[in-house]
């Protein structure tokens, strides 16, 4: 079974070029890939808004109310100490941890929803399977047209690529 | 075909995307024998074993091995432990706060410094911990269901600091794994051998390098960036109120958490040039870390090393000015009592050495700069020295005051846990990818944009 064509480019302009020209053809089951980020790459493919930051935010929230609920039980309802004559409610000194603890959960969200939402950890993925994709973690840049877009049998693909300088084109297959 | 070879102002010589990866991989994935790196690794870890022999001796023996004793009840641990806090910060400093000024040069130095920050806070976490009556009881200060009906006294600074120090590790953790994703994936697909290839694979989770997941994995460092920015401000802030919390003569000051945070950045820069000074010459990274990042630091050495001169002086002048009798004896006492080797060892190291940073020969001559940064490693674990022990020994009772002294276990302790921090370090140095590669590609590559934009 076929996953796809792995087209592969030498230059970062290169491979966003090709991937706006595929997009604009039609082509909406695409993926690209390079060795850094590339500016305008996901913007080329139709990609335009991440919700990590949403996520962020709502982590961040979390941690923060739960950690001064947290701090208003135990020192206010579950065990009152009178520390100096303060007041039990005495919020301002809950804030330090408050603030860590909501640093702590936008952080774990930031870094764990961006790793959900990318799918991951998948340690292995069809792409692997082609020979010059090792490259896409050192110094090529490729684009990949999978074979569930509607127009992947269309005969304008060979043409529409063959307009930019490849270095290889190929079928991936999805079994070894 | 050949790949393209690109100048840059922060990167010496001519690289290309294909050149860097493979020689910061190559570090790694070169399995074959080295001498030197083994030598320094069997040196840390003999004094990795003095830690571990003198840490059983005190859990065997109890805390009364150790200086510590009433009035000076924090002593050598404390010492150690905002010493070793201090150390990290400049790793944070570097991958978040020049990531958000958009200091490219932070690139070639981060990774490492990063690294340095989490052996740093290791260390730093170890020593509160063992100076406790009974250390196996340190779970005491985390909230939790606990049948003795128990809370942490969440109005306490000390409790504070737990959620400060614990915070900052697991962040800088986060931090530190998420920028080396794509890196790992990079030393997956340059893996010769099979074992490497599954640890590396395993590490790296999967990553390919898609547009999407790249623009998710930007976001998500750019808010880690700007999360651990206030982070990191707030630890060390946090680690001066557990001194200023209390009326002790010497603490009980306003300026502490600013005069704190400058003091972290200041002795973090000065560990950041003694790692980085001897990885540039034995590992050959002199195009990627240049004269221009060793002079950087040095600036920034020379800055902060100002802000920490401006508030020795101020608590000097506060003292004065605020008229109470035990703030100026603290004063007087500090630089002519008992203690006063500390203090002028401080005064050498922190306010006259790094004044010769002022000209451009020293900033740029290696060796010296080598030099200097070990002496305000020093010279900021005096003032540590200085802050915990005068202070304490001095309170407001004349018949409390003692006289404290580490013993033979304090030191023992104390160097065992540079060696814990070397080993650490070593370790990462022949495991890990040291320099962030990715964004040496992505620096290549926009300069590689900006030298076409001249033509």
């Amino acid at each position: 079974m076929i996953y796809g064509l792995m087209a592969e480019f030498e230059t970062p302009e290169d491979l966003v070029k090709a991937a706006s020209a595929a997009y604009s053809f039609g082509y909406r089951r695409i993926e690209a890939f390079s060795p850094f980020p590339v500016e305008e790459l996901a913007e080329a493919i139709g990609f335009h808004h991440d919700s990590v930051a949403l996520i962020t935010l709502i982590g961040g929230t979390t941690g923060g109310v739960l950690a001064f609920l947290m701090q208003w039980y135990a020192n206010v309802i579950d065990y009152p100490i009178n520390v100096a004559g303060h007041p039990y409610f005495s919020w301002p000194a809950f804030i330090p941890v408050t603030f860590e603890l909501t640093v702590l959960g936008a952080a774990l969200s930031a870094a764990f929803g961006m790793l959900a939402l990318n799918r991951l950890p998948k340690p292995w993925h069809p792409v692997f399977n082609s020979m010059e994709f090792s490259r896409a973690s050192r110094d090529r840049f490729f684009l990949c047209i999978k074979a569930s877009d509607p127009l992947f049998n269309s005969p304008q693909i060979q043409q529409l690529l063959g307009g930019y300088q490849l270095l290889s084109l190929k079928e991936v297959k999805i079994e070894e | 075909m050949n790949s393209k070879l690109i100048s840059s102002k922060l990167i010496r010589g001519e690289h290309s995307y294909g050149q860097v990866t493979d020689q910061i991989a190559g570090l790694v994935t070169d399995r074959s024998f080295n001498f030197r790196w083994f030598s320094a690794f069997i040196f840390s870890f003999l004094f990795l074993m003095i830690l571990f022999g003198s840490v059983t001796y005190l859990l065997v023996r109890g805390v009364g091995i150790m200086g510590i004793n009433i009035p000076v009840a924090w002593g050598f641990p404390i010492v150690n432990f905002v010493w070793w806090v201090g150390i990290g910060h400049a790793g944070t400093f570097i991958s978040a706060i020049l990531f958000l000024l958009h200091q490219e040069w932070r690139t070639s130095i981060n990774r490492f410094a990063e690294a340095m920050t989490l052996f740093a806070v290791a260390c730093a976490g170890l020593m509160p911990m063992i100076h406790l009556g009974r250390p196996w009881f340190f779970y005491w200060l985390l909230p939790y269901p606990d049948t003795m009906d128990l809370w942490p006294q969440f109005r306490s600074p000390l409790v504070w600091d737990v959620f400060a120090v614990s915070t900052y590790l697991t962040v800088s953790l986060i931090f530190w794994y998420i920028g080396m994703i794509p890196d790992l994936a990079s030393l997956r697909d340059r893996s010769k051998q099979r074992w490497q290839q599954v640890i590396f694979g395993v590490m790296a989770m999967g990553w390919r390098g898609s547009a999407r997941h790249w623009k998710r994995y930007q976001t998500a460092y750019l808010l880690l960036a700007g999360l651990a920015t206030p982070l990191v401000i707030s630890v060390h802030s946090v680690v001066s109120l557990d001194f200023t919390a209390a009326i002790v003569p010497g603490w009980h000051s306003t300026i502490f958490p600013p005069y704190f945070v400058a003091g972290a950045i200041f002795s973090g820069f000065a560990m950041v040039l003694t790692l980085g000074i001897p990885l540039r010459h034995f590992y050959k990274l002199q195009d990627y870390i240049t004269l221009k990042h060793l002079e950087n630091c040095a600036m920034l050495l020379l800055v902060t090393g100002l802000i920490v001169t401006y508030s020795y002086l101020i608590e000097d002048f506060m003292a004065w000015y605020g008229g109470d009798p035990f703030e100026k004896y603290v004063i007087i006492n500090r630089a002519f009592g008992k203690y006063w080797p500390a203090y002028w060892i401080l005064v050498a190291c922190n306010v006259v050495t790094p004044q010769f940073l002022w000209f451009k020969k020293v900033r740029t001559c290696v060796p010296l700069l080598f030099l200097i940064s070990i002496i305000i490693n020093i010279g900021m674990w005096a003032e540590r020295y200085v802050i915990v022990v005068t202070s304490l020994s001095r309170d407001f009772l004349p018949s409390a005051w003692h006289n404290y002294r580490g013993t033979f276990w304090d030191w023992a302790i104390f160097t065992g846990s540079i060696g814990l921090f070397l080993f650490l370090f070593l370790l990462f140095v022949r495991t890990l990818p040291l320099i962030a590669i990715s964004e040496l590609r992505e620096l290549l590559h926009s300069q590689n944009r900006e030298n076409e934009g001249k033509k």
